[in-house]
């Protein structure tokens, strides 16, 4: 329901300086997933929409309306967290009603509106229980009904997946896409360091380096036209090759990247780089052969299906035309296109 | 035929109850001299003074195994006088050992009572996010450092009716006429050694509930800030209830503590009727009369009143001593 715009914002803690001046616009019913690795400021960031951590410089506004100094309960938010933050000592139904029930609601209205996130996520039949007799999973859907119920306009998780194994995981992921769904007009921020949930989730992904924004844009303008190498190392799994040196100079640049699935085999002789194959991971439906060309690190090759390329043996390689990512000396891409290309 | 398909699974079960009898045994051998020695220092000790309270030990014969047998005598006798009245003997037939016990659960009574409300004031700004922090925080457990005797006595100066600080203070702002001999007045005593006492147990208290405030976590606050809701009903729905096993553990410590108390009363209000407890009188008896039968009858008691206190305070709140609800 809110268009959130981040204005050149700034947060400082005594000497450090944690947020370092981010834009941002964050659209109507959009769900924006902040990624990055630990320490870059994602969970920050969301702490300041929330307000629980105040700005220190620049201007942040819901719907154009200024946020900077509004209380987190007056923001029509909410929150889920990483450890569920559920109420040991109520029941289900007390810990998703307990916002309301001191807020004024009449008793009837509270009641359907619990009823009725209970049923979106399935928990009916959980309410008269207390946080402790329920699952990791169980919990993390009470934690995400709590928030439906106090109907906010913008919703936002700080890594809600973290917690639990990786089969839940998988599906808890697949009911919060189907809650976007559900709710398409209601903002979704998600904070993760998983860049997989931030690809299967994200309308849009902001990747976060150092309290500033690397890249935004859909997982797949991320995931073919990165326009650093940090976004091409961290967006994608297996992570992307890089070669430099002799390897990056034939393509006028200083670091060359290829993604594992965008190189073939060809008989020896036809491809560009000829290396020895050093260890295969077999995962069942891909294989994932480390190639050594003597550089600095083995190449990855993804090959679908079962391949019987013994190690030791001589493979050559051939990436895919186009498919090739030229980074200079900063990092960034390269832009000029190559003349033999 | 059958033999033989059982017989490694039975090995196997044997096998089994082997290695926990062994990890049994283990475990018993190791428990052994803490065994040995709570018998020593706490069982045997605790048996002898009932015993002698069922004999009429004196401080001359306690040593020499000539005291007697005399029953319950020391607890509560009658004898049948000649003009027929009869006369009941004994310490539960003692005015001075009810007073004692009235005394006793009227100090515990307050004093924890008081204690417990400052403590979890003075515990909820120590846990909030402040500059000096840690400073205050060491600085706060000075009286609770102090040795009772020491405090006793820098209290009794401060409430001494001629050269007393608190005296002159009083004087000064007019709030009373002619100075108030504190300590020794029968109706200030108890009021002096409860101001002595809350002073250097709140640090105690304090510290007890503020580690039980850090258990709970900060996204509980968090969430509730973003529902908006009161801090004052965030602090009765979720702070209390989240601390009440801290503060339950708290209070019985404390509660132990003050049915027992001594040190203080001894030094700060030496033979004051007012504020007499149950260890002090016992201690008397002891120590001072020499008549062990009774002061150990009146020890038995104080020793039953505090184990019944404590286990109606247990049943009562249903404190999760061991642990294994949570």
């Amino acid at each position: 329901m809110a268009n959130i715009q981040l204005r050149n914002v700034t947060k400082t803690y005594g000497a450090v300086t944690v947020i370092k001046g981010i834009d941002l616009e964050i659209r109507r019913g959009e769900f924006m997933v902040f990624v990055g690795p630990s320490g870059c400021g994602k969970s920050t960031l969301l702490r300041l929409i929330s307000g629980l951590e105040s700005i220190s410089t620049g201007d942040m506004y819901f719907d154009g309306e200024l946020m900077n100094n509004v209380m987190p309960s007056k923001r029509g938010i909410a929150m889920v967290f990483q450890s569920y933050a559920l109420y040991p000592h109520m029941t289900v139904y007390d810990n998703m009603a307990f916002g309301m029930k001191l807020g004024g609601s009449s008793k009837s209205e509270m009641e359907a509106r619990v009823r009725r996130a209970a049923s979106m996520l399935q928990i009916d039949h959980l309410l008269d229980r207390l946080p402790k007799q329920l699952s990791g999973g169980q919990r993390q859907r009470v934690a995400i009904g709590r928030a439906i119920v106090r109907d906010p306009r913008v919703f936002l998780f700080d890594e809600p997946l973290s917690n639990l194994d990786a089969a839940l995981r998988v599906q808890t992921r697949l009911e919060i896409a189907k809650l976007h769904h559900e709710m398409r007009d209601v903002t979704m921020i998600y904070v993760t360091h998983d860049q997989v949930e931030a690809m299967t989730l994200a309308d849009r992904i902001c990747v976060l380096r150092d309290g500033l924004v690397e890249q935004v844009g859909t997982p797949t303008e991320l995931y073919d036209h990165p326009n650093s190498i940090f976004v091409a190392g961290f967006i994608g799994s297996p992570k992307m090759n890089f070669l430099d040196g002799q390897f990056a100079a034939p393509h006028g640049c200083a670091t060359l990247g290829i993604r594992s699935e965008h190189i073939d085999i060809v008989p020896q002789g036809a491809g560009l780089w000829t290396g020895t194959v050093i260890h295969a991971e077999d995962l069942g439906s891909d294989n994932y052969l480390f190639v050594d060309l003597g550089a600095k690190e083995p190449v990855i090759v993804r090959q679908p299906g079962k391949v019987a390329i013994p190690e030791g043996s001589t493979v050559s390689l051939m990436p895919r035309a186009g498919l090739l990512h030229r980074f200079d000396e900063s990092g960034r891409p390269v832009q000029a296109p190559l003349a033999a290309e | 035929m059958t033999t033989t398909v059982t017989a490694p699974g039975l090995r196997a079960a044997r096998q089994e109850t082997g290695l926990q009898q062994q990890r049994a045994r283990a475990a018993f051998w190791f428990l052994a001299p803490m065994l040995l020695m709570l018998f020593f220092v706490a069982a045997w000790p605790l048996f002898r003074s009932i015993m002698f309270s069922f004999t009429d030990a004196t401080a001359n014969t306690i040593f020499n195994g000539q005291s007697e047998w005399v029953g319950f005598d020391n607890y509560l006798t009658w004898r049948v006088r000649d003009n027929g009245d009869i006369r009941w003997r004994g310490v539960l037939a003692d005015p001075d050992w009810w007073n004692a016990v009235w005394n006793t659960v009227r100090f515990a009574f307050v004093s924890v009572t008081l204690e417990t409300v400052l403590g979890l004031l003075v515990a909820l700004v120590l846990n909030a996010e402040f500059k000096g922090r840690g400073f205050v925080r060491a600085a706060i457990l000075i009286p609770w450092a102090i040795p009772t005797i020491v405090s006793a006595r820098m209290w009794g100066w401060m409430l001494n009716d001629q050269f007393g600080i608190i005296n002159d203070l009083l004087l000064q702002l007019n709030l009373i006429d002619s100075p108030i001999a504190w300590t020794a007045r029968p109706d200030t005593a108890m009021i002096a050694v409860l101001i002595v006492d809350i002073w250097k147990t709140t640090p105690f208290m304090a510290l007890l509930m503020l580690a039980g405030l850090q258990m709970i976590p900060r996204d509980m606050y968090e969430s509730a800030k973003i529902d908006g809701i009161h801090p004052v009903k965030v602090f009765f729905r979720v702070t209390l209830p989240l601390l009440r096993p801290a503060l339950m553990v708290a209070v019985i410590f404390r509660l132990l503590d003050a049915l027992r108390i001594f040190d203080l009363i001894y030094v700060l209000t030496p033979r004051s009727e007012g504020t007499v407890t149950m260890s002090v009188l016992s201690y008397l008896n002891l120590q001072q009369f020499g008549d062990y039968g009774e002061g150990s009858a009146q020890s038995t008691l104080l020793f039953l009143i505090i184990a019944v206190f404590v286990v109606l305070y247990i049943w009562l709140g249903r404190v999760d001593l061991s642990g294994e609800r949570s």
